[in-house]
């Protein structure tokens, strides 16, 4: 029951989507081609004549894989905050959604169902502009896909319960300045990790995306061992499940009143 | 409760029924019945507690104490199957303002498990219902408030409930939309469906409801169908002419115990069925004995504020 009460509220998300796709789309595909161009190409000719690349690797091969799980980070975060504390607190839809047969667990679960679905769309699209800059070209790169994809949940579920109990968006804004950008720039998507100073290094590799950004980067290059890709799969699973898990209580203590 | 013929079985029925919010007692051991096919009001100001009473019966809220059966069922236990066969129309419209009026029917009728050929064929019989069939693709955030809530009304009614339940459904409309709105609550009940609402209008208690209760501050103060209420609560009565700045107003007074006026400006507690901005300069003709009037020789002032 609850997987067909979760599908509506998918359905109800795609039925919103259908006038957006578009400029979602075009989203999707311009800022990868833009800061691949830009990046990859521009100013790694640089980097890969000043140090060889990273690591033996050419720039944009080091970066592309790396931006996209940081990139479906930055999807997750703001579909999860700004839109979702709308939904509850500004339209009230959510009022009107629980007066039918659906349940807060079933709510819960189909946001996270759309979030994974526009997740994958962008990640998809993301790994289309790789293969144009033949960045992507062995079918392990596709793992890349729905490990974006695990690594946008793996803040999706956190981030669902934190706007859970928020009345307005200001500690939300500090979250994109402290949390989000930070790690966007600094997470390992730009330059390996390893240049940080040591304890920032710690920090990195305790959140998701540090764990992301090395599973997507691993099945792009075709260098990550099983069981580090494993250990990666875990820490981002075990975000998102942790995140499901708190989110529920939350939103229900929110919504049921 | 004692087993009946289920088509005469009370449709809600509450008993000692509470809701606190921590230390606020919103609703304070109400007890009511409500017969399948009638129309029953709460009527009462704001922060009455006809909301939270609303908010149980739909089973959204959760009861703090008492009992409370809808189609004879616990709403903890089955919530879910008695939202289904409900339709909610709350005081503020919850709209999906993504979306365009017909999209709002049609996805809502999804969450009733409806197959999409049916939503848009009921989508479209209740457009021409609530005469918002010309707006069908509009954005919802184009409509005016009237409008609005008929597509409200509208989306409550796309699963064909047996029970209809509206919190102040007329409150904040202009008088064209009310009777709009009145007109087709009353084809509702024509049709047999049920209705409950709120509502703190007299005259729209009057016009729609077969029975009320009145409420205050959790708990109901009197109950009756909108004559017996009317008429006992006038023994006594006494009337005032209101002289205002521009014309007369002939205002009754009804000394009806425990229910005040939301504006307590005037030092009678009373119900305006038109509470217009205006000065009171009270000069009693005293028609019988009745609550105790301020004193008739000195002329006093007072403003109420409109409602």
């Amino acid at each position: 029951m609850a997987v067909y009460a979760a599908a509506r509220v998918v359905e109800h998300n795609a039925l919103v989507f259908r006038r957006l796709w578009r400029g979602s789309l075009t989203v999707s595909f311009f800022t990868p081609l833009f800061f691949l161009a830009s990046m990859g190409l521009g100013l790694g000719g640089l980097v890969n004549r000043g140090s060889g690349g990273v690591g033996g690797v050419p720039y944009i091969d080091f970066l592309a894989p790396g931006l996209l799980a940081a990139v479906t980070m930055q999807t997750a975060a703001f579909e999860c905050t700004y839109p979702l504390l709308g939904k509850i607190q500004w339209d009230h839809i959510y009022d009107a959604m629980l007066a039918t047969p659906l349940a807060v667990r079933d709510l819960l679960l189909g946001e996270i169902a759309w979030i994974a679905l526009r997740m994958l769309l962008v990640a998809s699209i993301f790994w289309i502009v790789m293969a144009l800059f033949g960045v992507a070209h062995t079918p392990e790169s596709l793992l890349a896909i729905p490990a974006a994809t695990l690594t946008g949940l793996s803040f999706a579920t956190p981030l669902i319960a934190f706007t859970s109990t928020q009345k307005n968006d200001n500690v939300m804004s500090a979250i994109f300045r402290i949390v989000i950008t930070p790690l966007f720039l600094f997470g390992g998507a730009f330059f390996p990790i390893s240049r940080l100073p040591g304890v920032l290094q710690a920090v990195a590799w305790a959140t998701p995306l540090a764990h992301g950004v090395a599973l997507s980067r691993g099945f792009v290059l075709g260098n990550l061992a099983t069981k580090e890709a494993a250990v990666h799969v875990l820490v981002l699973l075990g975000y998102t499940i942790v995140g499901a898990v708190i989110a529920q209580p939350l939103l229900a203590r929110r919504l049921v009143k | 409760m004692t087993t009946q013929d289920p088509d005469f079985a009370p449709l809600i029925s509450a008993r000692s029924l509470c809701k606190r919010f921590g230390e606020l007692i919103a609703v304070d051991g109400i007890d009511f019945d409500v017969a399948r096919g009638e129309a029953f009001g709460f009527l009462g100001p704001n922060g009455a507690g006809k909301t939270s009473a609303m908010r149980m019966i739909a089973s959204v809220s959760p009861i703090t104490s008492g009992t409370l059966r809808i189609f004879g069922k616990d709403p903890a236990r089955h919530g879910v199957e008695i939202r289904a066969r409900l339709g909610v129309v709350p005081q503020a419209d919850t709209l999906d303002l993504e979306l365009t009026v017909r999209e709002n029917l049609i996805i809502f009728a999804r969450y009733f498990d409806l197959p999409w050929a049916v939503g848009r064929k009921r989508a479209d019989e209740l457009l021409e219902f609530v005469q918002l069939t010309e707006r069908s693709k509009d954005k919802v955030d184009d409509l005016s408030g009237g409008m609005k809530r008929r597509l409200t009304i509208a989306r409550a009614l796309i699963n064909e409930p047996d029970l209809l339940l509206l919190d102040e459904p007329t409150t904040g409309l202009d008088p064209q939309a009310r009777h709009l709105v009145w007109d087709r609550l009353y084809r509702l009940k024509q049709r047999g469906t049920t209705l409950v609402l709120t509502t703190h209008y007299m005259d729209e208690a009057e016009q729609l409801c077969d029975r009320l209760v009145v409420m205050d501050k959790g708990k109901i103060v009197a109950e009756g169908t909108p004559r017996e209420l009317i008429e006992h609560s006038t023994r006594p009565r006494r009337s005032w002419n209101f002289v205002s700045s521009a014309t007369s107003h002939r205002i009754s007074i009804i000394g009806w115990t425990g229910w005040s006026s939301e504006r307590r400006c005037c030092p009678i507690e009373f119900c305006c069925t038109r509470p217009t901005e205006m000065r009171l300069w009270p000069r009693c003709t005293d028609s019988g004995s009745g609550p105790k009037a301020p004193s008739c020789a000195a002329a006093r002032s007072r403003t109420c504020s409109s409602g």
